[in-house]
C-alpha cells in the first residue's frame, strides 16, 4: 500500500489504501455494497449511482449525505454509513428504477443465477414492484457467432461500451438515442470486429449480451461442473474456468489471475472451446485394419493389447513430442523412447528461434514480464509480431499501457487515476509511445506509430536502436534517412521511459529480429537503464519445451536421421506433423514406419495416417503443466471424466510402458510422480510439483468440488441408463472432487474452480478472492515463474546484422500472415471460429498489384516449393514491394514456408 | 450613466448595430481600454469587485470562477472561453434578445473576458433553432475580425484570440456548462463529473471558462463604469440590472431590462401589465421551468438570488412563467416533467429512469387514472431526485416545479385522483 488513511465505516474502524475509491475501498474489506457501472479494471464514472453511501462531516454530523462511493477519494478520517436507513432506502430505488424496464423473464434469461443484477436486487432488498406502466422495449442485434444480444434487459450501466471501445479499442460499438431509450449495439445487425467482444459477456452485469456458444448448449451455472483450466490457444497462457454437463464442453470464462490474464480472455481463448465438442473428436482407440485400411474402435485395454504387440517386435521406437502437449505428457515419452530418439515436433528452423528466445532470456539481463508487467510498460517498441494474431491478450495490455503516460498527467490536476471519465477527458487521444515493425498493418497501428519493412529492415531498425545506447551493439551502415529518423525517434522515447520493453517473435522466422530485439534490452540495461523483454512462441507449452532438456531436434532433423539410422516405431504425441512440415516429406517419412501410434484428441491428416490411434484427453479432459511465453508454469485441470477410453497421453504412454515391461515406471500413479519425476530429471523445472497443493490437500478433511452445492439432478441425469445413481468417479490426480461435496469456502487460488460467493452468484464474485480489489488472489496469484534475468554478468551482444532486403524482379518473398480466427490448429474446429475463418488466400502489396495488373479476388497462380498453387489475390495498401502475404495454418491452405521466395504467374 | 446598459446597443427596431454604428455609440472602447491600460489581472479584479453572478440560472460569482482558470506561463494553453447560448430552458427567451439584438455587445464582453483568463480560442455556442442568431453573430464576428478585434495580436496588444460560432444539435442537456463542453467536442451531451472543474479541465481537457451570454454581455459595461457603478445599479446590492421576462396569461407578456432585485409585483403588474381580464393568478415559476413555484404571498419577494432563495425557489434565468386559475396545475407540472423526461441524457439512473415514471404518473393522474399512493411516489422523486444523488442537475431542476406544485397544489392533484378526471377539462 502506498499511502494509507484510517476510514470509519458503520462505527468501525479500518485503514484502509489512500490512493483508491472509497467503492473499492469497502470491497475490497469484503463489505457488501453493490454496484454496477463500475469495473475494477476501468474504473470510476458514477453514472448508476447504485454504491451510495452516506458520508458525515465529522463525529457530531448526524444528518450526513448521500456520496456515490465509487467517485469519492479516501480522505484520512472520513466517517461513511453503509447501513444508513437513506443510503439504503436510495440503493433500493436504484434498482426499483433500473427494474421498471428490466424484463420479468429471468426464468429464461441465459444470465438467471449468475447475474449482477440479480445479486445487487437482492442485496439491496427492493422486492415490490410499484412501477405500474408499460416497459419500453427495443430490437436486437444479430453480433456474430459468439454474442447473444437481448437489449430489453438492459439497465444502461455504459460498462459495455467503455469496455469495448475505451479498454479494448473497438470501432464499431456503441450508444446510441437519449433518455430512457439510450442502446447500447452497433450502428447496424454484424459481427463485432472487436478480438476481444467475448468480454462483454462478462462485463455486462446482465443478460443483454451472453454467450451464444453456451447458448447453443444452454446450462446453468449451478448445473455445470467447473475445473481451473489454461488456455490452448495461443502461448500466453490465460487463465481459464471450463465447464461442463453431460460430457459436453459447455463453456470457458475467464478466471482471474492479477499476473496474467486479470478480468479478460481473447474471443479465441473463450470462444475455441467448442472443438473439444466436434465430431472430429477421437472418443475411443482406433486400429486400422490391416486389409480394408479402415480404422476399428478398440477398448482401452485392447488397445493397450495391440499397442504392445505393435511394439514388442520393434527394434527402435522414434518419438515426436508437441508443444500443444503438457509437460508430463512429453517427459513421459521421452522416458520412454529416450533422449536420442525424442523429437519435439516443431520445424528446425522455429526451435532454434524459440530456443535462442530462451537462451536470451535464461543468460541474459533482461526480465520476462507477464501480462500484468505490459499493461505497467509505458514505451513499447514491437519487432515483427502482429500481436492481435498471434498473442492476442499482448495486444489487449499495449492498449493499457499506451495510456501509461498520459494517466500520469492527471496527478496535477488531482484527478484521482481511478476516475476514468475524467482521465481520459484531460488526456483525450494522448498516447504513451509505442512503436511496431511489421510488414503489414496490424490492429495495433492506430495506437502507435508504425513501420513497415521486411523482417531483415526490422531487425536494422532494432540494431540501429540497440546502438545508441550501446556500443557493443555494432553500428548499422547504409541505414536509409526514414530509418535513421525513426530509430532516433525510438532511441529518446526508450530513453525517457520508465518502464521500457522490447516485444518480439518467430513468427517472421528471423533470428536477426530476435537478435534485435535482445540487443536493444541488453544495451539500455548496460547503459543503465532498465528493460523489460517479452518474446512471444508459437504455442501453449512451447517455452516449456524449450526449457526440456531434449536434444532440440525438430521434424527435418528426425527426417534426415531417419535415413542414416532407421528405426521401425513412431510415435507421435499430440501433434499434426502436416502443420510442420512440407506433404511430401511427412508422407515418405511415415511411410518409413512399420507402425505409427499417434496419440490425439482431434481427427487430423497425421492420425489418419496412423496404424493405432489413442484416444488422448484435450485440456478438458487431462491435468497437466503448460509453461507460457513469460516462463511461468501454470496447471490445467480435468474438467470432467470421459471415461475409460479418453486418458491423459501421460497415463496412456505411462500405461504402455508398464504393458511393455518397464515396470520400474508402476511407481508413476498419479500427476504429481510425474512432475516430481520432471522435476528431478531436469532441474529448471524445480518446483513445478508446488504450484498447485498435492493431491491429498484437503480443508476441514475435505476436497475442493468441481460442482457448486445446489447441482441439480445428480440422481436423475443417468437415470435413463440406470436408475441407480452412479458413483461419482474419483479423481486421484488432484485435491479436486467430481462431485458437489467438499468444503464450501475459498480454496486456494491455483484450484479454484469457479467463482462464487454467498450473495455473489456472478462473476463478480471475484471480489471476494482477492486481497485487494483488483489485485492479487488470496494465497497469490496462480503459476510460478520459471525464467528470472542474471543479473551483474555483462550480457553477450549480437553481432549479425543482416543486409538489408532488396526486392527481386519476378519474385516475391514471403511473410506469413496470422489470424485469430482461423490459424491456430485446434480452435479452428470451434463451429464460432470456423464462421469467421478467412478462405486461402495471397496478399499483395497494391502497388505490385498495380503494376501486374492484378485486382482483388482474381484468382493467381503461385509457384512454390517446386508446386502451382492458385489462389485468389488479396490487396493490401501498406504491404512492402516484392513482399508477398501468405496466410498461415487456414484450412485448405498449403504450407508455403515464411522466408522463402515465390513466383506469381497471372491466371 | 446608464441604468440599462443591457440594452443600451439596442435599436428600437431591435435590427443589430453594425460595427460602425456600435463603435459610434461607445463599443469597443472598454476593450481598447483595458488592452492599453489593464493587466489580465486586474480586470479578473474589477468583474470580481462588480459582484456579478452568473446569469445563466445558477447565479455563480463571475470573477471568482474566472480565478479558478490556471495563469501564468505555466499554464496549459490552449485555454477556451465558451458563451453559453444554448438557450433552451422553457419560458425563458433573454439571451435571444442579445444574440440578435446587440451582437457586438457579447463579442466585445467575450473579447475581454478571454482577456482576463488569457484565453487563446472562444466559441459563441448558441441554440440550433435560434438561426437568426447565429447567421447575426457570424456576421458580427467577421466584421470584428475586419476591424482588428479579434485575430492575431489584436490592437497591438500582443494578445490574440480566435472566436467561432457553434450551433449546438439541440438538447437540453447542451446548456449544462460540462454537457455543453463534450457537446463541442463532438461527444454525446452527457455531463461530466467535477471535480475536475472545467477551469482546470475543460473544453478537450484544457482549462476553460463556460459563461451565459447576458453574464459576459455584461462585462464592457462593467470595464466602463467599474464595479461601484455596477453594484448600484442593483435595488438589493446583488450588482446590476437583470433582462427579466414574462409569459402566459398576462396582459403583456414581454423582456425588460430592469434593476436587479425588482419585486415580482412591480414584474408582474406594472412590466407585464398584470393577468389577463377572466383570469387569476394561481402560481408562478420565478425563473424557468426547473424553479420551485411560487404564489400570490411572494409577489412582494426582491427578484435577486438571495431572496428568490430565501423564499424557496430560484431566480433561475429571471423569466417568469405565469399559471393561471384555468389552467390545470397537474397538466402542467406533466407537460414541465414530459420536457425534462424528454431530454434527460441517459446517463444515471434516477434521473433516466425517474423521470420517465414521474411524467407517467402525472399523465395517468391527469387522464384520471391516477392513485393515491402515487403521490406518495411523486413525493420519494421529489426527495431522491435531489442534488449529489442524481449525476448533474437537471433531474433536481426538474423536481422543483413538482416538489413545490405538490406543495402548494395538492388539493388538485387529489381532486383528479378523487374524481378520476381532470377537473379543468369539460
Amino acid at each position: 500500500m502506498a499511502k494509507t488513511a484510517k476510514i470509519t465505516v458503520d462505527g468501525k474502524t479500518y485503514e484502509v489504501d489512500a490512493t483508491k475509491n472509497l467503492l473499492e475501498v469497502c470491497l475490497s474489506l469484503k463489505l457488501d455494497l453493490p454496484y454496477f457501472c463500475w469495473h475494477p479494471a476501468m474504473g470510476s464514472v458514477g453514472a448508476c449511482r447504485q454504491c451510495a453511501v452516506k458520508k458525515f462531516r465529522d463525529e457530531n454530523d448526524k444528518v450526513g449525505k448521500l456520496f456515490m462511493a465509487c467517485m469519492e477519494p479516501i480522505v484520512d478520517g472520513m466517517i461513511i454509513s453503509i447501513q444508513d436507513a437513506e443510503a439504503k432506502e436510495f440503493r433500493k430505488g436504484v434498482i426499483e428504477w433500473l427494474m421498471t424496464n428490466h424484463p420479468h423473464d429471468c426464468p429464461v434469461c441465459d444470465e438467471g443465477g449468475e447475474c449482477h443484477l440479480q445479486d445487487m436486487t437482492v442485496m439491496t432488498g427492493h422486492d415490490y414492484r410499484r412501477y405500474r406502466f408499460k416497459k419500453r422495449t427495443y430490437k436486437n442485434q444479430y453480433l456474430g457467432p459468439f454474442i447473444n444480444h437481448e437489449m430489453n434487459r438492459c439497465i444502461q450501466c455504459y460498462r459495455c461500451v467503455r469496455y469495448y471501445r475505451d479498454y479494448a479499442g473497438g470501432k464499431d460499438f456503441d450508444v446510441f438515442g437519449v433518455h430512457n431509450t439510450v442502446y447500447f449495439g452497433r450502428h447496424e445487425d454484424g459481427v463485432l470486429e472487436n478480438e476481444f467482444s467475448g468480454n462483454l459477456v462478462e462485463v455486462c452485469p446482465t443478460g443483454v449480451f451472453t454467450d451464444k456458444t453456451l447458448g447453443k448448449h444452454y446450462t446453468r451455472k449451478w448445473d455445470q461442473t467447473y475445473a481451473p483450466s489454461i488456455c490452448v490457444h495461443c502461448s500466453v497462457g490465460c487463465n481459464t474456468i471450463a465447464a461442463e454437463r453431460y460430457g459436453l464442453l459447455r463453456r470457458v470464462q475467464s478466471r482471474y489471475n492479477g499476473e496474467v490474464n486479470g478480468y479478460f480472455l481473447c474471443d479465441r481463448g473463450r470462444f475455441g472451446y467448442e472443438f473439444v465438442n466436434s465430431p472430429k473428436r477421437i472418443r475411443k482407440p482406433l486400429r486400422k485394419n490391416k486389409e480394408t485400411r479402415q480404422f476399428e474402435e478398440l477398448g482401452s485395454e485392447d488397445a493397450l493389447k495391440y499397442i504392445r504387440k505393435l511394439l514388442s517386435d520393434s527394434k527402435r521406437i522414434i518419438g515426436i513430442g508437441s508443444a500443444r502437449a503438457s509437460l508430463e505428457s512429453n517427459f513421459t515419452l521421452l522416458s520412454f523412447v529416450e533422449k536420442q530418439n525424442f523429437y519435439w515436433g516443431e520445424s528446425d528452423r522455429n526451435i532454434q528461434l524459440i530456443q535462442k528466445q530462451y537462451d536470451i532470456l535464461r543468460n541474459g539481463p533482461a526480465r520476462t514480464p507477464s501480462l500484468r508487467d505490459i499493461e505497467k510498460c509505458d514505451v513499447v517498441i514491437v519487432l515483427g509480431e502482429d500481436l492481435t494474431n498471434t498473442a492476442p491478450m499482448i495486444a489487449l495490455a499495449l492498449r493499457q499501457s499506451v495510456r501509461q503516460e498520459p494517466v500520469q498527467s492527471a496527478t496535477p490536476y488531482r484527478i484521482p487515476h481511478w476516475q476514468d471519465q475524467a482521465v481520459r477527458e484531460l488526456t483525450q487521444d494522448e498516447k504513451g509511445p509505442i512503436f511496431i515493425a511489421t510488414p503489414l498493418a496490424t490492429r495495433l497501428d492506430e495506437i502507435s506509430e508504425t513501420y513497415r519493412a521486411a523482417a531483415d529492415d526490422i531487425a536494422r531498425l532494432g540494431f540501429m536502436v540497440a546502438n545508441s545506447f550501446s556500443d557493443r551493439s555494432p553500428l548499422v551502415s547504409g541505414a536509409t534517412d526514414e530509418q535513421k529518423k525513426l530509430s532516433g525517434k525510438i532511441s529518446e522515447a526508450l530513453k525517457k521511459a520508465k518502464r521500457p520493453l522490447i516485444i518480439a517473435g518467430p513468427s517472421l522466422q528471423s533470428e536477426a529480429v530476435i537478435e534485435a530485439a535482445a540487443n536493444i534490452a541488453n544495451a539500455m540495461i548496460t547503459s543503465g537503464k532498465t528493460c523489460e523483454l517479452c518474446f512471444t512462441v508459437p504455442e501453449v507449452n512451447s517455452m516449456g519445451m524449450a526449457m526440456m532438456d531434449i536434444t532440440h531436434q525438430g521434424i527435418e532433423s528426425a527426417f534426415e536421421a531417419l535415413k542414416n539410422k532407421p528405426a521401425d516405431t513412431l510415435i507421435i504425441l499430440e501433434n499434426d506433423l502436416y502443420r510442420r512440415a512440407e506433404e511430401q516429406a511427412v508422407d515418405s517419412f511415415l511411410g518409413k514406419f512399420k507402425n505409427v501410434i499417434v496419440l490425439d484428441y482431434l481427427e487430423n491428416s497425421t492420425s489418419l495416417k496412423a496404424d493405432a490411434v489413442l484416444s488422448s484427453g484435450s485440456f478438458a479432459e487431462s491435468d497437466g503443466t503448460f509453461v507460457n511465453n513469460e516462463g511461468r508454469a501454470q496447471r490445467f485441470y480435468q474438467v470432467y471424466d470421459a471415461g475409460e477410453n479418453i486418458k491423459e497421453s501421460w497415463r496412456w504412454l505411462r500405461d504402455i510402458m508398464l504393458n511393455s515391461g518397464l515396470h520400474e515406471f508402476g511407481k508413476w500413479k498419479i500427476l504429481s510422480d510425474f512432475t516430481n519425476a520432471l522435476s528431478k530429471a531436469m532441474p529448471v523445472f524445480d518446483g513445478i510439483n508446488n504450484i498447485t497443493p498435492p493431491p491429498g490437500f484437503r480443508i476441514a478433511g475435505e476436497k475442493i468440488p468441481r460442482e457448486p452445492f445446489r447441482y441439480s439432478g445428480r440422481t436423475a441425469m443417468f437415470a435413463n441408463k440406470s436408475v441407480h445413481e452412479p458413483k461419482p468417479p474419483e479423481d486421484i490426480d488432484s485435491p479436486l472432487s467430481f462431485t458437489m461435496e467438499g468444503y464450501r469456502g475459498k480454496p486456494p487460488s491455483s484450484i479454484i474452480p469457479f467463482f462464487w460467493s454467498p450473495g455473489w452468484n456472478s462473476q463478480q464474485a471475484i471480489n471476494k478472492y482477492q486481497i485487494e480489489i483488483g489485485g492479487a488472489l488470496h494465497g497469490g496469484d496462480p503459476g510460478k515463474r520459471l525464467i528470472e534475468p542474471k543479473s551483474g554478468k555483462t550480457p553477450a551482444f549480437f553481432t549479425k546484422i543482416p543486409q538489408a532486403f532488396s526486392p527481386r524482379n519476378g519474385d516475391w518473398f514471403v511473410v506469413p500472415v496470422y489470424h485469430i480466427f482461423g490459424s491456430e490448429e485446434l480452435s479452428v474446429n470451434a463451429p464460432g471460429i470456423n464462421e469467421l475463418t478467412p478462405k486461402p488466400y495471397v496478399m499483395i502489396s497494391s502497388e505490385d498489384a498495380g503494376s501486374l495488373g492484378l485486382t482483388s479476388e482474381k484468382q493467381i497462380e503461385l509457384e512454390a516449393q517446386g508446386k502451382t498453387y492458385s489462389l485468389p489475390a488479396k490487396l493490401n495498401l501498406g504491404l512492402p514491394k516484392g513482399l508477398i502475404g501468405i496466410p498461415k495454418g487456414l484450412p485448405g491452405m498449403p504450407e508455403i514456408k515464411t522466408g522463402s521466395w515465390v513466383r506469381l504467374k497471372m491466371g | 450613466m446608464d441604468d440599462k446598459p443591457l440594452t443600451k446597443y439596442i435599436r428600437t427596431d431591435q435590427v443589430p448595430m453594425d460595427i460602425k454604428e456600435y463603435e459610434h455609440s461607445g463599443g469597443y472602447e472598454a476593450l481598447r481600454k483595458i488592452l492599453k491600460t489593464m493587466q489580465p489581472k486586474d480586470v479578473m479584479d474589477a468583474v470580481k469587485d462588480s459582484g456579478l453572478r452568473g446569469r445563466g440560472g445558477a447565479g455563480f460569482p463571475t470573477g471568482m470562477k474566472w480565478s479558478f482558470v490556471p495563469m501564468g506561463d505555466n499554464a496549459p494553453h490552449p485555454k477556451y472561453l465558451v458563451a453559453n447560448g444554448d438557450e433552451m430552458e422553457p419560458g425563458t427567451f433573454k439571451d435571444r434578445l442579445l444574440l440578435e439584438s446587440a451582437p457586438h455587445q457579447l463579442i466585445e464582453g467575450m473579447i475581454i473576458s478571454a482577456y482576463a483568463i488569457q484565453a487563446d480560442i472562444a466559441y459563441v455556442f448558441i441554440r440550433g433553432e435560434y438561426t437568426l442568431a447565429a447567421k447575426i453573430i457570424q456576421a458580427s464576428l467577421a466584421e470584428a475580425y475586419q476591424a482588428g478585434y479579434l485575430g492575431k495580436n489584436i490592437l497591438g496588444s500582443g494578445f490574440s484570440l480566435e472566436m467561432y460560432v457553434h450551433t449546438s444539435i439541440g438538447r437540453y442537456m447542451c446548456g449544462e456548462e460540462t454537457g455543453l463542453l463534450n457537446a463541442l467536442e463532438g461527444k454525446r451531451a452527457n455531463p461530466r463529473a467535477k471535480p475536475p472543474f472545467p477551469q482546470s479541465s475543460g473544453l478537450f481537457g484544457k482549462p476553460t471558462i463556460v459563461n451565459n451570454i447576458e453574464t459576459l454581455s455584461n462585462i464592457p459595461h462593467i470595464m466602463n463604469n467599474g464595479g461601484e457603478w455596477f453594484k448600484k445599479l442593483s435595488l438589493t446590492g446583488e450588482g446590476g440590472t437583470k433582462l427579466y421576462g414574462a409569459s402566459g396569461k398576462v396582459k403583456k407578456p414581454g423582456l425588460w431590462e430592469l434593476p436587479l432585485g425588482v419585486t415580482l409585483r412591480e414584474l408582474l403588474e406594472e412590466h407585464a401589465g398584470g393577468m389577463k381580464d377572466g383570469f387569476k393568478l394561481k402560481g408562478l415559476l420565478p425563473g424557468g421551468a426547473s424553479t420551485d413555484f411560487l404564489t400570490e404571498e411572494h409577489l412582494d419577494v426582491n427578484m435577486d438570488f438571495t431572496n428568490v432563495g430565501k423564499a424557496g425557489s430560484r431566480l433561475g434565468t429571471g423569466t417568469i412563467i405565469v399559471m393561471d386559475d384555468k389552467t390545470c396545475p397537474v397538466g402542467f407540472v406533466h407537460n414541465l416533467e414530459a420536457f425534462f423526461a424528454q431530454e434527460s441524457c441517459g446517463w444515471c439512473t434516477p434521473c433516466r429512469e425517474g423521470l420517465p415514471w414521474v411524467q407517467r404518473i402525472l399523465n395517468a393522474i391527469e387522464e384520471g387514472n391516477g392513485e393515491m399512493r402515487d403521490l406518495d411516489i411523486l413525493s420519494y422523486h421529489t426527495k431522491y431526485l435531489g442534488p449529489g444523488n442524481t449525476f448533474c442537475a437537471l433531474a433536481p431542476g426538474a423536481m422543483e416545479p413538482l416538489q413545490s406544485g405538490l406543495k402548494y397544489f395538492r388539493e388538485d392533484f387529489e381532486r383528479h385522483i378523487k374524481e378520476k378526471r381532470c377537473p379543468w377539462r369539460s
